[in-house]
């Protein structure tokens, strides 16, 4: 096809630049592209960050002050919605862009105190105390004593290529992303490569997926190209169910054109007219965000049949995941797709050459599919001259946990994990020792302090037991019980178990009753208990093997992984448990004692009133004392006490 | 009145097939508030799909409910940053300010108690989420206080969507 | 061809299939809990895993295409361990009262644990509670012992076309149940017991009525009549360990007699009786203008399907009773009146390969005065039981005959037992009927066989009739659906509710493979082939019953005795 036949819209084709203008008509179209990168803003313009996580930490009540002040001020200024910039502990985040100045971005702005910042900041003064840092803008005079944004230590490690416009553009306005080059690496593959072209370079790119398998993902589009069948689909998996997890989210809701662009490339590499976008329906905004996208793509011909004049047609449906983790398996995915249980279904045929009713189908994760723009953008090489030997490109990482900063992170392949908790997420708070960091949600493991100089890499993560997964990134600290957290994720899976298979349906309960009976108090144990309790533990670690070994999908496969990746590195914590019947970090709550400080307690009885267990007395106004056989652990008193008299161990 | 809001959404589907069935189950619980027996016969009928296999699927789900839930809904996640943060705590808090184990509503019709795997709001955990209002950095101090504060509403504010709650 | 090497050793295999497959032809034993011949793998059992050299995990054989070279390890220790961590896994959640099974003895997972060497409990924890659903005047679900193979789900969908159950909940709190986990008495069940003949435990089984019988058996007031189906004589040898298809028919009229029953008929003698009025209703339907085609009426399995879910052709039916419903209805009128009993004395059991027929014989309809017309259904495998419980043994027994009146039966009543075998014994008498003259070609071979949907032109007389034969309702589910859709050639149409007929019915041994099928298939067309009464109108017994009580086919007694109706039930109520 050629320029000829390709009709673009009239901003998109500012931007590809098709035909010699007057220079005069070029100055304006720059100018006006300037204005939507917002590089020069006519009037005092406020940004609020209004992601799932800014309405959150209260962006709605920030928002209303917003307005208040303007209105009650008669200021006149605009006021926009951004997403997430991804900042999430220093939420709400407020930028200020003054005409002629900067843009300034201010953390922690809840409703009390926009009145204050607004009153300084609109008068061209940027309150130290809420100042995050200001946007670097070659165009305009930097803010003198204003640090630069990027060299905050949250993001000066960082790489943002997918997120790159998150928290910065209007994400419900096409334009925006358009005027910052959206779309062009879509039209300028529709105009100039073939399909096949397009997974060579995205093959050789070195573009792996970004959900936790890691499979390259041109490879896979060649698959589904070579399958036959007149018609192929393309399914966006944006069922975020790992625990820990919320990139996917933060994309859609903060750059879902990005999206719309990567499935555009994708689709036409793999030969498909039909996208499903299965989106988890916890995210409703996300939801909201990525349909008005779509429905100003259509607007633009940037979807539906004949894409820019062209004879590539691409219709996206967004189905509405209805709450199970085992979906995230693609067979299950399309199961669920397709109106049923969402049971996994043995592997071959691989829904590359059979999948969605039937026909050859290809599934990419969010992150996979938003990082396309870039890799066409790029080149190939450009892309692959980023990260390790066989880990190319960014990863996006949700870090979260007892980490200072928490928050959507992006960094190149081969950054090391201690770069990521320590340098970018700020340490541990309160002076708190680190214990681990969990990697790969519930499929994945935990990386322990001697190996936080492991890079972010998917065959170096292996080697310690974890996997690169989707990108959840939990720290964890000395005040948490590795034992404990086996036990969540086991939970957490034998409870997400489609219940197909029996090694994951029953093998999964068995290994969380065993770790259940560890973590359990004497007092509940009769008769032969605490045999079972020993000889349970004995066949922990066979029970595991047979689970990975014969499971019928990567859920199964991966199920016993916290488990067996939590005895690898903390197997003392275990024997704790097992031998001393102590939990360490005094987390399980019937291995927990708790005691009242004599010295301490005021006698105000509030605990004792509150022990749902009575297993408090004492009489007013003298120490109290906890009865330690009928105490239940459920920490009340310790949330009742105003001296911190209670104490446990 | 039940039935016409169930025709509104079958309608909204003519010639439906399987695929439809999860999107359907959806609306209908948007509209009902949850899967009725008299719902799952009917949708059975449009999609000429057995009972049986309606049944099967929304039970696989945790999206659908077959009994009416609370005046306010309370979603305690517990994900693994939650986790960490201490939403089993957090949990026990509200179930003994609630006396209702999840899964269950009050006896009053105010609440009912759901446990979500993971809200996706990692960096503001703990988090509890009621009627699609994001609560962050939960205690098990402030837990009575944000019940507190929807049991004097009553009720949740109608028609507002989730962003701008 | 293509060649594998299994344990070291190279076997032969067909490109495509699957390694499975491969492995039984070779006469390689891998175990299996969810398989099912002829339905495509769902790979959820995990007991047929095996090593393939090159793949990371173990790979399950039933759903792992072969491919030339490959090199598998079927019992490395690996694979072995691993399979008997999963029989410890199933047992870990299950009740543990196999002495008090009904499926002692006869259940995969006892036998898998036996054969893996299961000898001590290693996972103990909690297990999962449930009811048990006794509703069903036919079929008894334990979810406790369930291993939710899916075995039942999948033949209740994908043969029978009914999908009463599915898989309700996930994970560990997956069970298998009706819609909204009601009784199986007001699901769209119809009562097939399919589902207890491909379960591996004691989850399913018949409604057993072993209890009542025993007790009418010793109530001295009572006259007990026993009626035995066509096809239990050549499946009820199974249950004593002799090959599919031998023929028991003697011994088993000799232990029905010293198990106390009083009178011993052969259903087969009513099979012939149907024919004299289901061929003189298709005869009359076809000359005066009746809704056609007609449909066979002897599986009550099928009767339930037509009124559940596609009431529309409740009228193409044909309103004669079941066999054992007629054998009810005149041993409690004919009978009683030629012995001068008081019917309300007469304890009427038949011996059934069929769970639908327990449901058939409670239908409010089948029975007058307030009498049920057959009292107790058992099953091929209950009556196995009854007989073991007596102490008597096949072999030894000598071979008796069944009584007058109700003894006498013709090879066409005894073809009953196969898919095809109404059609072919209404086609030999309609054409008599039709023509007066007897088919040149007794044998009707293009209804014959195991297909599930077998299709003949058939001249009688100047009638050139369409005839179908489905087995299966899946199968008889598609071809009313094309019936929806305006085909229209058919005149007459059988089917059975079971897959190959009631040789392969719901009550019939468990375990067999659709090789025993076929085996109990062909004696039964042996039989036909050696005796010489082939039609049914040729049954003198039948003819005398005739003569002196009914009158003439069709009339009004047997109006009365031998037809029924159908009505119209919701698929959930």
């Amino acid at each position: 096809m050629t320029a000829a036949i390709m009709k673009l819209p009239e901003l998109l084709s500012w931007v590809v630049n098709d035909e010699p203008v007057e220079p005069a008509v070029a100055r304006q179209r720059q100018q006006r592209l300037a204005e939507l990168r917002r590089e020069q803003v006519l009037r005092p313009t406020i940004f609020v960050g209004a992601g799932t996580c800014g309405l959150g930490a209260g962006a709605k009540e920030t928002l209303a002050a917003i307005h208040k002040h303007l209105d009650e001020h008669e200021i006149k200024a605009d006021v926009i919605m951004v997403g997430c910039i991804g900042l999430c502990s220093l939420e709400p985040i407020v930028e200020v862009q003054l005409p002629g100045h900067a843009r300034v971005c201010y953390k922690q702005v809840t409703g009390d105190k926009v009145a204050g910042l607004l009153d300084r900041a609109l008068a061209g003064q940027c309150p130290d105390e809420l100042v995050l840092g200001q946007h670097r803008n070659d165009a305009i005079e930097p803010w003198a004593d204003v640090p630069f944004l990027d060299e905050h230590p949250f993001f000066a490690p960082q790489t943002r290529w997918v997120l790159a416009n998150c928290g910065i553009i209007d994400p419900s306005q096409i334009d925006e992303y358009i005027a910052r080059g959206g779309y062009k690496a879509a039209v300028e593959m529709l105009r100039k490569t073939t399909p096949e072209t397009v997974c060579d370079i995205v093959e050789k790119s070195g573009l792996r997926g970004r959900g936790g398998g890691g499979f390259p993902t041109g490879k896979k589009w060649k698959f589904a190209r070579a399958s036959a069948g007149d018609q192929k689909y393309l399914i966006c998996n944006a069922d975020e169910g790992d625990p820990g997890a919320f990139m996917d989210r933060a994309v859609i809701e903060s750059d879902p054109h990005r999206l719309v662009e990567g499935m555009v490339i994708a689709a036409y590499g793999m030969g498909a007219t039909k996208a499903y976008v299965y989106i988890r329906a916890e995210y409703p905004l996300a939801i909201k965000r990525l349909k008005a996208a779509i429905a100003q793509a259509e607007a633009y011909g940037l979807l539906g049949d004949n894409i820019l004049g062209s004879d590539f047609g691409l219709h996206v449906v967004i189905k509405m995941g209805a709450g199970a983790f085992v979906c995230g398996e693609e067979t299950a995915l399309i199961h669920s797709i397709e109106g049923r249980r969402g049971m996994p279904r043995p592997r071959p045929p691989f829904p590359a050459v059979s999948g969605l009713f039937g026909k050859p189908t290809i599934i990419n994760n969010v992150e996979t599919l938003a990082n396309l723009p870039t890799v066409l953008a790029f080149g190939a090489d450009r892309f692959a001259a980023l990260g390790t030997k066989t880990s190319k490109g960014t990863k996006v990482f949700a870090l979260s946990g007892k980490v200072s900063r928490t928050g959507l992170v992006e960094v190149a392949m081969g950054t090391p994990v201690r770069k990521i908790v320590f340098d970018i997420g700020g340490g541990i708070p309160n002076g708190k020792a680190y214990k681990a960091v969990q990697i790969g949600g519930p499929s994945g493991g935990c990386i322990p302090s001697q190996h936080l100089d492991i890079d972010v890499d998917y065959e170096s993560l292996k080697t310690v037991g974890a996997i690169m997964g989707s990108g959840g990134l939990v720290v964890m600290d000395e005040d948490t019980c590795m034992v404990d957290v086996a036990k969540f994720f086991m939970d957490f899976i034998q409870r997400e178990s489609c219940g197909k298979c029996i090694p994951c349906r029953e093998g999964t309960r068995r290994m969380l009753e065993i770790l259940q009976r560890i973590t359990q108090g004497r007092k509940k144990e009769r008769g032969t208990d605490a045999l079972e309790r020993f000889k349970s533990v004995l066949h922990l670690q066979s029970l595991a093997e047979t689970i990975r070994d014969t499971s019928l999908c990567g859920l199964g496969q991966t199920a016993p992984n916290p488990v067996l990746s939590t005895l690898r590195w903390f197997r003392d914590e275990y024997e704790s448990h097992i031998y001393e019947r102590k939990c360490p970090a005094a987390v399980c709550a019937e291995l927990v004692t708790y005691s009242i400080d004599a010295d301490k307690c005021r006698g105000c009885t509030v605990c004792a009133k509150k022990c749902p267990a009575g297993a408090i007395v004492g009489a007013a106004k003298s120490p109290h004392h906890i009865v330690v056989e009928k105490c239940i652990g459920c920490g009340a008193c310790i949330d009742a006490c105003r001296f911190d008299a209670v104490v446990k161990e | 009145m039940a039935k016409n809001d169930l025709d509104a959404v079958l309608e909204r589907y003519p010639n439906a097939s399987r695929d439809a069935l999860i999107p359907i189950l959806q609306d209908v619980q948007q509209e009902l508030g949850y899967l009725s027996r008299d719902s799952v016969v009917r949708i059975g009928e449009h999609l000429n799909l057995p009972a049986s296999k309606i049944y099967g699927v929304a039970t696989f789900y945790n999206q659908f409910r077959f009994q009416p839930q609370g005046r306010n809904h309370i979603q305690v996640c517990r994900g693994t940053a939650c986790h960490v943060k201490g939403s089993a705590a957090i949990l026990d808090a509200v179930k003994r300010e609630l006396r209702i184990e999840p899964g269950q509503t009050t006896r009053d019709g105010q609440f009912s108690l759901e446990v979500v795997a993971c809200i996706g709001a990692c960096g503001l955990a703990p988090v509890i989420c009621v009627n699609g209002e994001f609560h962050a950095g939960v205690t098990t101090k402030t837990v009575g206080k944000i019940i507190d504060s929807y049991r004097r509403k009553g009720s949740p504010n109608d028609g507002s969507d989730h962003e701008t709650t | 061809m293509i060649t594998i090497e299994v344990n070291g050793r190279p076997i032969p295999a067909e490109k495509g299939e699957m390694l499975l497959t491969a492995l039984r032809r070779a006469g390689i034993k891998v175990p299996t809990l969810c398989h099912i011949d002829g339905l495509n793998a769902t790979g959820a059992c995990r007991m047929c895993v095996v090593e393939v050299e090159g793949q990371r995990g173990l790979t399950p054989s039933c759903a792992f295409p072969v491919a030339d070279g490959m090199k598998v390890h079927t019992h490395s220790p690996r694979a072995v361990t691993a399979r008997k961590t999963i029989v410890e896994l199933l047992l870990a959640n299950h009740p543990d009262d196999c002495l008090y099974c009904n499926r002692n003895g006869n259940c995969r997972l006892q036998y898998l644990a036996e054969e893996l060497g299961v000898r001590q409990r290693r996972f103990a924890g909690d297990r999962t509670r449930h009811h048990i659903d006794a509703s069903s005047p036919s079929i008894v679900r334990d979810p406790g012992k369930c291993i939710l193979c899916g075995k039942c789900v999948r033949v209740c969908e994908e043969v029978q076309r009914v999908a009463a159950i599915d898989f309700i909940g996930r994970g560990s709190k997956t069970k298998i149940g009706t819609a909204f986990d009601e009784g199986l008495n007001v699901s769209s069940c119809v009562n097939c017991g399919q589902c207890i003949a491909v379960c591996p435990t004691g989850a399913l089984s018949e409604q057993s009525q072993v209890k009542e019988v025993l007790d009418a058996l010793n109530d001295p007031n009572k006259i007990v009549v026993v009626q035995h189906a066509p096809a239990v004589s050549v499946t009820l040898g199974e249950e004593f360990g002799m090959a599919p298809g031998a023929d028991v028919i003697g011994v088993m009229t000799a232990a029905l007699r010293r198990l106390g029953f009083d009178r011993v008929f052969d259903t087969g003698f009513t099979a012939d009786l149907t024919i004299m009025e289901e061929g003189s209703e298709l005869v009359h339907r076809l000359t005066n203008g009746g809704r056609l085609p007609m449909l066979t009426s002897c599986s009550p399995g099928w009767i339930k399907f037509v009124e559940t879910q596609y009431p529309d052709f409740i009228d193409n039916l044909s309103t004669c009773k079941s066999p054992q419903q007629m054998m009810g209805a005149i041993t409690k009128t004919y009978f009683a009146e030629r012995e001068g009993l008081n019917p309300t004395r007469i304890y009427s059991v038949s011996i059934m390969p069929c769970t639908a027929k327990k449901f058939e014989a409670g239908r409010p309809e089948m029975g007058r005065d307030g009498l049920a017309d057959v009292d107790a259904v058992l099953t091929t495998r209950e009556l196995a039981s009854l007989i073991r419980m007596a102490g008597l043994n096949l072999r030894d027994l000598p071979p008796d005959t069944a009584d007058t009146p109700f003894g006498e039966r013709t090879t066409a009543g005894k073809l009953f037992g196969a898919s095809g075998g109404v059609m072919e014994a209404a086609i030999r008498t309609a054409h008599y009927l039709v023509t007066g003259r007897e088919l040149g070609d007794l044998k009707v071979e293009s209804v014959r066989g195991f297909d599930g949907v077998k299709e003949a032109r058939v001249q009688v007389g100047d009638l050139n009739l369409g005839v179908a034969v489905a087995s299966g309702l899946g199968n008889a589910s598609r071809l009313l659906d094309q019936i929806r859709a305006g085909r229209s050639d058919l005149h007459f149409i059988e089917v059975m509710t079971c897959p190959g007929g009631c040789i392969g019915g719901g009550g019939q041994p468990i375990g067999a493979n659709a090789d025993a099928v076929r085996a109990r298939m062909q004696k039964l067309y042996a039989i036909d082939a050696d005796e010489s009464v082939r039609v049914s109108h040729h049954n003198e017994a039948v003819q005398r019953l005739y003569a002196e009580f009914l009158g003439a086919p069709l009339g009004e007694k047997s109006h009365h005795l031998l037809h029924t109706h159908y009505a119209e039930r919701g698929v959930v109520s």
